[in-house]
């Protein structure tokens, strides 16, 4: 063991760095097959029916099922299509969903935080790869060359461009008290008092936004169903298809992430059980929030376009600059 | 310093297909790969919170408007290819003024002396204290650079004020505005009689 940290300490940080890469790209994808398990499982049982549970016990190998019935499948491109922005637009989705884990620590030893890169601007680099996901679903609705698809395309750009404003102001109050923009720095300033309890509304902003930005119900207008056939993916079909849907899901547990790093105290324990690892504690407050995410969209409706519209702009975004303007006056005031 | 040679090659050829690409979308996505490659040179040269803010601001906000626009008005359209092809025309003219500017930036570099680099910009990217860091950069624009910081704020404000204007008195000459509130007032109509609440 020694032997091995010393050759590991030896290696170059490239290597490093695609070591780490690697292995975390692979716990996010079994992590999204089982997200997109649990969640059919917990719809199931919230509508008293038993959710998939033909492929193996409890259904748990569905998700190799659906990936190979993914792969499988025949690659369409439709004849009004744009070939090469239709090719582009699931690989920019699925790039901005991923590489934002490359800034997300998980835990912390004696030499520093886990993550792949310990940014100091971590939580700016965020939002700024986030905001990059929403050229995936434009471009890939634009570039379908049919109607539904180009109309989710705008409701989604529509949507993203009014909800981010708000989210990130969210952010901002949770930043003014840790005093720093790296990641490690506001789990470390959340080890009396989780940010959730002082920037409550902060957090219910965040939450509401967060929802809208990953396109889930009950913001989940861009491909509604009921009007718009599948939205900005229904010319998609197999694994093109499958990179959107992975995309969303990443995109998901990115969501839980940043609300648990922000709000809910990261890896720091709870009830004062310290000789629990921290990596355990984060895995949990993240699996509580997914959970969170599928209980809303089994229990609200859609909301109505133009509602959507008017509830992101005469409603959030002025509650979120009052939120900013009050934790801004209490921080001057205490110094 | 093999980084910065990948990344001009790239901002170069990204540049070159924004302009010469045959449809506005193309020309969208090329701008995009050149700001997320200039983002990427920001970084390399220590400006951490310049290549954040390229991103969140460029690319973030401004071109995923463009992309808006496009879709909404360009759906359908055919390509900018059509009609005649004047490059090879300007070529000419353009290449020697590119070339002769060129030579005048390289001269008036190669004659200027480079200040020495202070101690405090060596360090690891980001952290503070070390040139181009968040908490640095946001410390300048508070303070020492207060005055053009607001002045910059207030001159983009009055920018929008006039583009409303504009647009606004645009709307009102065409002499639309009592037919828009008419179908705006069907609408609504419509909306109650199919059950609003």
């Amino acid at each position: 063991m020694q032997a091995f940290v010393a050759t590991l300490n030896a290696a170059p940080i490239w290597l490093i760095v695609l070591i780490k890469s690697a292995v975390l790209l692979l716990v996010v994808v079994t992590t999204f097959a089982y997200a997109m398990l649990f969640e059919r499982k917990i719809l199931g049982w919230m509508q008293l029916r038993p959710g998939p549970n033909r492929v193996g016990p409890w259904g748990l190998l569905q998700p190799a099922a659906d990936a190979a019935k993914l792969i499988l499948k025949e690659d369409l491109t439709p004849k009004t299509a744009d070939p090469l922005i239709y090719r582009l637009a699931p690989f920019i989705s699925l790039l901005t969903a991923f590489s934002v884990y490359a800034v997300i620590p998980f835990g912390q030893s004696s030499s520093g935080v886990w993550a792949i890169g310990n940014v100091n601007a971590g939580i700016l680099l965020i939002l700024a790869i986030t905001s990059m996901g929403v050229y995936g679903i434009s471009l890939g609705g634009w570039a379908s060359g049919s109607k539904y698809p180009l109309l989710g395309s705008l409701r989604s750009t529509a949507q993203m461009i009014s909800y981010e404003l708000a989210m990130s102001l969210s952010f901002v109050g949770v930043l003014m008290l840790a005093g720093t923009t790296s990641l490690g720095g506001i789990v470390h300033a959340q080890e009396r008092l989780w940010f959730i309890v002082p920037q409550f509304l902060g957090f219910i902003i965040y939450v509401i936004t967060a929802v809208a930005e990953t396109n889930r119900a009950p913001f989940d207008l861009v491909e509604a169903e009921t009007e718009l056939v599948a939205g900005f993916h229904t010319e998609y079909s197999g694994l093109r298809f499958g990179l959107f849907f992975i995309a969303e899901y990443v995109n998901m547990l990115t969501v839980a992430c940043v609300a648990t790093l922000l709000f809910f105290g990261g890896w720091n324990a709870l009830f004062g059980l310290v000789m629990v690892p921290g990596v355990i504690w984060f895995l949990l407050k993240v699996g509580a929030f997914l959970f969170f995410y599928m209980w809303l969209r089994a229990t609200l409706p859609r909301f109505r376009y133009d509602r959507l519209m008017a509830f992101g702009w005469k409603i959030l975004l002025p509650f979120a600059t009052a939120n900013l303007i009050v934790t801004a006056i209490i921080v001057a005031f205490r110094g | 310093m093999i980084l910065f040679w990948i990344l001009s090659i790239l901002l170069i050829a990204t540049a070159v297909w924004t302009i010469t690409a045959s449809k506005p979308v193309y020309s969208v996505v090329g701008l995009l790969a050149h700001f997320v490659a200039l983002a990427v040179l920001y970084l390399s040269l220590s400006a951490e919170f310049l290549a954040v803010m390229q991103i969140i601001v460029y690319s973030g906000a401004i071109l995923v408007l463009f992309v808006f626009v496009i879709a909404l008005l360009s759906s359908g359209v055919a390509p900018f290819s059509v009609g005649p092809n004047r490059l090879p025309k300007a070529l000419v003219p353009v290449m020697g003024i590119v070339i002769i500017a060129f030579g005048m930036l390289i001269y008036a570099v190669s004659r200027t002396s480079m200040p020495a680099p202070t101690g405090q910009t060596l360090g690891p990217v980001g952290s503070a204290g070390v040139f181009g860091s968040v908490a640095d950069f946001g410390r300048a624009l508070f303070t020492t650079q207060l005055l053009p910081f607001e002045v910059t704020a207030f001159i983009l404000m009055v920018a929008v004020i006039g583009v409303v204007l504009l647009a606004g008195d645009a709307m009102e000459s065409s002499g639309s505005a009592a037919q828009a509130k008419q179908v705006h007032r069907e609408m609504r109509e419509a909306i109650l009689r199919e059950g609003d609440r």
